[in-house]
């Protein structure tokens, strides 16, 4: 631990170990990495916000009055593939992720941080094609890009979008072998699997469907492409092609995607329930095996996306019995914390806020999945506000929370500084009540039969159109504060010091920020996870204090 | 082995990895799960083979009666012949065989060249024949043997997507052989330090695994018509 | 130095040329045997002897057989779920004229 006469000469952090852009630019360390992508993804949430602001002002009246239906298209789609591909995929791995675990796992970098480089550039890349198609006229197919419109029929960029998705899925390709390879093979000596924090456990089942899934979307918005380039008839029933096709092969990369996004912030929970309740995860195995679960699982239910859309009855009956199987590993986990939480001893801060606002919220959110795995509740509320609250729910109730959770847990360690409780506080308790209040009237108008993407609907629907949009204000302003008390924190915050959370965690026993290399000799570990009995001892076995 | 190619290894030794062995299981641990992307890759498109075959079986024998098979046997050959040149390559790295490493790269890559340059006479033939869809798509004759244009346009569009991200892999793999020779060349491997040249080895491999796939399901589908 | 595993796993020339010559034959197999009338078991034999060329690429050529568990793993996992993703979807393509009048 760094004593009073060290605190007096500058230590060398990532940080200040050299300030020229091309530094920034060409690094490899896997910190710096991590800041670069949590600009670019906060920049691409920002865009996605400001298209669901539109989408939302358009809605306070029943008429489609502040924009057309083409334009109301587009608005809708842009807020999708921004928030899903560019915002919610990378958000908690390649911006926490990247930064924590090599250091959970005592490791100087990632396993090929010149990848791991090359991932950030790819996204830029993706994410450039995506805005200049955004910028230059919009797409309007949803972010689903569905066939034959997207191939045949749409007047807008769809090539480029696609294309911008397309490269991006590459950078989460890359991202995810390097989080694979790093967990099995960098691991400190002492280390086993089962010692591993259960961050690591959830970023490595991410990272499994990452590289399985993803390059399957990836051919298929190439096809879309071709098809569109060339006029070839793959998906063009016109031309003898099945759109269900593209369906099938969309969804089964775009049903475990979602697990890419809250498997992650899973992760984030479990190591805040811990560190605030101080005790260890209930059922460690259990969450471990779990999120591997939800990893396999995930890819056997995509077609319950495609019920009403014409496959055949048997198929969608194998599909919705397995997709009730799916919510099992998820409820084990959600059990598993509250489990946790039973006479631990609890701290209120604001990663735990986020954190208790997680598991409520998608325990909702996941129930109303679970609804929508039965058939016949499905051909009810398919294509309805029921699903959009559903997928919000989970989305930004639950993997939104998270990610906020996790990056006020580890500011304190990225940046050495303390963030302003209060006004995280409150800027915690704008975000839950404002979602609340966006979000719980969708799933009324949905069941009461209100579409979605339509930018009209009839006037009984108004009230609560109204009250959804209040709510996204409230919420816009909770998503605002912290990224202007974040950015205080940075010039005029407290330092934090290594360990302000008291957590127990390689990533704590280094300093705040981490040196470039991480750490001054390789750690020995000899505690589990979560040893909060033991964390006296534990302090004076980690080398290099 | 020589204690100065102990110390050239070392060299070769990255900053975030504690020892040869980590780094050598980590790269090649790093590049069967790249494989493993590829194989979830092109397997969208044996999906849609998969499903278009069912459906169109006949469009699809038809398709399949315009291809040469003694240039896709001779192309499959070839590959075959490239892997074995490339597996000895692999093999010489390992038992610090210089010279003959990059005499049989060298025969590798030009086996590779051969492939791609049959691969460009069959496409010349498909694209005057107009067997490339699109709106200049022509299948004449489609009506004397029963079916459907579009659906023979449909296996066409398959043929096309498949051999050309194959053969593009096969370009990608040519310059990744010509990098381990250059590199090889000047001395860089050896049996402690060979592991590019083992993972290189892996993809031109697994570039190989796909076409032996490929050759079957698009060239030999059937040779009777109507059957 | 533990190198001295991987430098064990060196394996025979002779065993890569027999890799080769049985492929070769195995092509010409798949070539004669696209002349033969087995209707739908065509298709059949020709993934049969295409999955043994495969194998014997992939645990010879790529050293598969002398690679670690995890190694194995990874491949079985990219097989299953490439398996997975031809399996359901024909769930749909093959049961969607179940329902309907016989005749499509």
């Amino acid at each position: 631990m760094a004593t009073a006469v060290q605190a007096n000469v500058e230590r060398e952090t990532y940080l200040n170990h050299d300030y020229t852009l091309k530094s920034w630019l060409l690094t490899k360390d896997h910190k710096r990495i991590a800041i670069l992508y949590l600009i670019s993804i906060t920049v691409m949430f920002f865009v996605g916000g400001f298209f669901a602001m539109l989408i939302r002002l358009e809605l306070l009246t029943p008429a489609g009055d502040l924009v057309s239906s083409d334009t109301y298209n587009k608005l809708f789609t842009m807020h999708g593939i921004s928030m899903i591909f560019f915002f919610l995929i990378p958000s908690v791995p390649a911006v926490l992720g990247n930064f924590c675990i090599p250091l959970m796992v005592g490791a100087k970098d990632l396993a090929f941080p010149k990848l791991n480089l090359a991932s950030w550039y790819i996204f830029m890349i993706g994410a450039t094609f995506a805005l200049v198609s955004m910028l230059w006229g919009g797409v309007d197919t949803g972010w689903t890009f569905y066939t034959p419109f997207s191939t045949t029929y749409s007047n807008t960029h769809v090539i480029g979008a696609a294309l911008g998705v397309f490269i991006s899925g590459f950078a989460s390709i890359f991202t995810g072998l390097n989080f694979i390879v790093t967990i099995h093979r960098m691991r400190a000596p002492g280390l086993t699997w089962t010692r591993l924090p259960l961050f690591c456990w959830s970023n490595y089942a991410a990272s499994i469907i990452m590289v399985l899934g993803t390059p399957v979307v990836a051919i298929t918005i190439l096809l879309v492409a071709l098809e569109r380039l060339l006029h070839i008839g793959v998906f063009n029933p016109a031309l003898g092609g099945d759109p269900l096709l593209f369906q099938h092969l969309f969804w089964f990369y775009s049903h475990p995607a979602v697990y890419i996004m809250i498997l992650p912030g899973m992760g984030v929970i479990s190591e805040i329930v811990a560190c605030f309740a101080r005790k260890r995860v209930f059922g460690y195995e259990f969450v471990a095996l779990a999120s591997i679960s939800i990893a396999v699982l995930g890819f056997l239910v995509w077609a319950h996306h495609m019920f009403v859309a014409g496959i055949s009855v048997y198929a969608a009956l194998v599909f919705s019995l397995l997709s009730y199987f799916v919510a099992i590993p998820s409820a084990v986990k959600v059990f598993n914390w509250t489990a946790t939480l039973y006479k631990g001893s609890i701290r209120y801060d604001t990663p735990m806020l986020y954190a208790f606002g997680f598991i409520g919220l998608f325990t909702i959110g996941g129930l109303t999945g679970v609804f929508l795995s039965s058939l016949g509740v499905d051909v009810h509320v398919t294509d309805t506000y029921f699903v959009v609250a559903h997928f919000h729910y989970v989305m930004v109730g639950g993997m939104v929370l998270a990610y906020m959770a996790g990056l006020h847990f580890w500011w304190p360690k990225i940046t050495g500084k303390l963030y302003p409780e209060g006004w995280a506080k409150l800027s915690a308790l704008l975000v839950f009540v404002g979602f609340n209040l966006t979000f719980f009237p969708q799933f009324i108008l949905g069941y009461m039969g209100m579409p979605r993407r339509y930018h009209a609907y009839p006037p009984e629907f108004q009230v609560l159109n109204v009250m959804s949009t209040a709510g996204a204000s409230v919420l816009a302003v909770g998503y605002v504060l912290p990224m202007i008390y974040f950015l205080w924190s940075l010039r005029y915050g407290e330092d934090a010091g290594p360990n302000p959370w008291n957590a127990v965690g390689l990533e704590w026993m280094t300093p705040s920020p981490p040196p470039t290399h991480n750490f001054e000799e390789t750690p020995v570990v000899t505690w589990e996870a979560y040893d909060y009995e033991h964390q006296p001892e534990q302090q004076e076995v980690a080398v290099g204090q | 082995m020589a204690n100065s190619d102990i110390e050239v290894a070392e060299l070769s030794l990255q900053h975030h990895f504690a020892s040869m062995d980590q780094q050598r299981e980590s790269s090649t641990f790093g590049m069967w799960l790249f494989l493993l992307t590829e194989i979830m890759f092109f397997g969208g498109l044996f999906c849609a083979y998969l499903v278009y075959r069912a459906t169109y079986y006949q469009a699809f024998v038809e398709g399949s009666q315009t291809m040469n098979i003694w240039l896709g046997a001779t192309n499959t050959a070839v590959l075959i012949c490239s892997s074995l040149t490339m597996a000895l390559g692999v093999r010489c790295a390992q038992t610090d065989n210089r010279k003959l490493m990059v005499i049989l790269l060298i025969f590798t890559m030009m086996f590779g060249l051969a492939f791609l340059g049959i691969k460009a006479i069959e496409y010349h033939e498909h694209w005057t024949a107009h067997q490339f869809p699109g709106p200049n798509f022509s299948f004449p004759q489609a009506e004397a043997n029963g079916v459907n244009p579009q659906n023979v346009q449909i296996y066409f569009s398959l043929y096309w997507a498949m051999t050309g991200l194959h053969a593009l892999h096969m370009v990608i793999g040519v310059g990744l052989v010509l990098w381990i020779t250059i590199v090889g060349a000047r001395g860089r491997y050896s049996a402690d330090y060979f592991a590019p040249v083992e993972n290189v080895g892996l993809y031109w491999h697994f570039v190989d695994l796909v076409w032996i796939y490929l050759f079957p399901l698009l060239y030999l589908i059937s040779h009777k018509h109507g059957g | 130095m533990s190198s001295e595993e991987h430098r064990q796993h060196v394996i025979a020339i002779g065993v890569y040329v027999g890799i080769w010559a049985t492929l070769m034959i195995l092509t010409a197999l798949t070539v004669f045997a696209s002349f033969l009338e087995l209707g739908n078991w065509n298709i059949v034999l020709a993934l049969v002897i295409a999955t043994i060329k495969g194998t014997l690429v992939v645990l010879f050529f790529m050293h598969l057989y002398y690679s670690s568990k995890l190694t194995k793993v990874t491949v079985i996992t990219a097989l299953f779920f490439l398996f997975l993703l031809l399996a359901l979807s024909m769930t749909d393509y093959l049961t969607r004229g179940w329902l309907t009048n016989p005749m499509h």
